[in-house]
């Protein structure tokens, strides 16, 4: 038995770039969520999602420890930020198009681990 | 346990905000032990744009930011002795440091102790050609001998010797970013340049300071599902750093944002590639083994990074001139606002090709797609329901006829376009190429003078 959710339900990302190179760090809110993840997005499927912009190459890295992982995508950001012709030449806003991606995790795991869990200042 | 060091970062680019340091600072103050200020302002393409304005005016050239975000807090960390380094030199550290002296007298100081940290400019030590055939990937540099600017990334061991000297306040140009922090940590501990591992945990500590708020709940905040509180008021972290390497993220007590597990585990993974060699001038950071606790309210332990030899050769950011990008946009809204729309994309697209044939040009919709749609191709609106689309138009060309002709024939589809055409927005902007090269250590020549003591 599993339930389908969002990536963005159990797993945090951020986008980062170096010239026409993106990296996006993923990581799991919850770390037991990690052996999901690891199985079900996959440098493979990440290359799916991003079809469109033709990666050159895709390389996962795990980072266990971290419950994270490290995707890695080149010549995805038409130039880069000091080439590109659209309006995120960073590839800022890509993390949110890699949190779209559909995963199963074993039901009663928990959604959002930081739900109820909010910090004052 | 032994002595501590405390670094605050006061800014994480040259578009930071210049009320950040104000509580960094008033921290710091209260902190025993060596504390230190760092700032960090150039972006890829910002040195360029400084070297240009050096060639207009040579005393000037450095960043552009350095009054806004140095004034607030200069005097309190002169009072309080908490020194100050900056990348804020970009193309003219000289310059900026006699900017500094005035800035300094003009708020009644006494004058402080300022380093130049030099040797990052490699202009007239390699030709164009030669970075050419240096370039990683070789796209841009080839037959192109208008080099506008072309800096090596400089390490940690000049800004250590700057402080060794008694800088108050260190400038430099190019230098790796966590460079910026990995120097007074040499300076304070006095690790040697083979300790590989301490070095790498002073460069994990300068990775994680050298976005600012990026690692306090900037760049982070989702809410719903990663709160922030505070963010309007997000505090600027402060690391305080261990003789052996241990590093404790904090930041002022009583400002907005958060420091947990995730905020810094995004920010040590941020624009990282290979996580087990992450190449710095002074060593090879391997995050592999890295683990980060919380050990109480915003306060993250983060340990375990290991170092390799550093690389045999240096990165160096070169620019050249990019030509002009022409940006045009023009909202259709309501009922058939997508239909509309596209129709006017046809019309720019049909008179364009016809126009200038060779102009590759990108259009967005915002509102139904546009960052992250297919950035190659035109957006397909026909199943798009929309009733709010912008329309953007975008060319970058040397010919700058090509660049206004775009930008006009959109402004003419108020009175020729679609029904409903309107506020057009147009701008043309000159454009900067930059490119990496792989730079033999040989070429870099660090020099430390003390600023008003130089020959």
């Amino acid at each position: 038995m599993t339930r389908t959710v969002r990536l963005h339900e159990v797993a945090n990302a951020r986008s980062g770039d170096k010239g026409d190179r993106l990296n996006i760090a993923l990581v799991c809110r919850d770390p037991s969520h990690y052996p999901a993840i690891a199985a079900q997005v996959t440098a493979a499927r990440v290359a799916e999602i991003f079809a469109a912009r033709r990666p050159t190459r895709v390389v996962r890295f795990e980072l266990p420890k971290l419950a994270a992982f490290n995707f890695v995508l080149d010549d995805v950001l038409e130039g880069g930020v000091n080439g590109s012709l659209g309006l995120d030449g960073h590839g800022k806003s890509l993390s949110f198009l890699l949190l779209d991606l559909a995963i199963d995790i074993a039901p009663g795991e928990p959604q959002s681990a930081r739900a109820g869990q909010k910090q004052s200042v | 346990m032994g002595e501590k060091i405390f670094i605050g970062c006061a800014a994480g680019f040259a578009g930071d905000r210049s009320d950040a340091g104000g509580p960094v600072v008033a921290t710091l103050a209260g902190q025993a032990g060596p504390r230190f200020l760092i700032y960090e302002t150039l972006a890829e393409r910002t040195l360029a744009l400084c070297q240009l304005e050096r060639r207009k005016d040579p005393g000037r050239g450095y960043s552009p930011a350095l009054d806004r975000l140095l004034t607030p807090v200069l005097a309190q960390c002169l009072a309080a002795k908490i020194r100050i380094i900056g990348n804020f030199g970009a193309a003219n550290p000289p310059a900026a440091a006699r900017r500094i002296a005035e800035i300094a007298r003009s708020l009644g100081l006494p004058t402080p102790r300022i380093a130049v940290v030099e040797g990052d400019d490699l202009s007239g030590r390699l030709s164009a050609s030669e970075l050419a055939k240096r370039e990683t990937g070789g796209k841009i540099l080839v037959q192109r001998p208008d080099i506008i600017s072309a800096n090596l990334y400089l390490g940690a061991q000049p800004i250590a010797r700057a402080l060794d000297q008694g800088a108050d306040i260190v400038v430099t140009g190019r230098v790796a970013d966590s460079a910026l922090a990995l120097g007074p940590l040499l300076h304070v501990f006095r690790w040697r340049s083979d300790d590989w591992d301490r070095l790498a945990a002073g460069t994990l500590a300068g990775h994680l300071l050298e976005c600012g708020a990026q690692v306090t709940g900037g760049y982070f905040a989702d809410p719903g599902y990663k709160d922030i509180p505070g963010l309007a008021e997000v505090g600027y972290p402060i690391a305080e750093i261990a003789s052996d390497g241990d590093i404790v993220i904090t930041k002022p007590p009583g400002s907005g944002g958060v420091i947990d597990r995730l905020t810094v585990i995004e920010q040590l993974l941020y624009e990282i590639h290979d996580p087990a060699a992450y190449l710095a001038p002074d060593v090879v950071l391997d995050v592999t083994g890295v683990e980060v606790s919380e050990t109480g309210k915003d306060r993250v332990r983060v340990t375990g990074a290991r170092g390799k030899p550093a690389p045999e050769t240096l990165k160096a950011t070169v620019c050249v001139e990019g030509g002009v990008l022409g940006e045009a946009e023009i909202s259709y809204a309501g009922i058939n606002a997508a239909a509309r729309a596209a129709l006017a994309a046809e019309v720019i697209r049909d008179r364009m090709r016809r126009r200038a044939p060779g102009l590759q040009i990108r259009v967005d919709a915002i509102g139904a797609v546009s960052v992250l749609g297919n950035s190659s191709v035109a957006p397909d609106l026909r199943e798009s329901e929309s009733e709010d689309i912008r329309l953007r138009f975008s060319a970058q060309s040397a010919d700058v006829a090509q660049i206004e002709m775009l930008l006009d024939e959109v402004e003419a589809l108020y009175c020729a376009g679609p029904a409903g055409g309107a506020g057009v927005r147009r701008r043309a902007t000159p454009r900067l190429a930059s490119t990496a090269c792989l730079i033999e250590r040989r070429y870099a020549e660090p020099r430390v003078t003390l600023f008003g003591e130089s020959a």
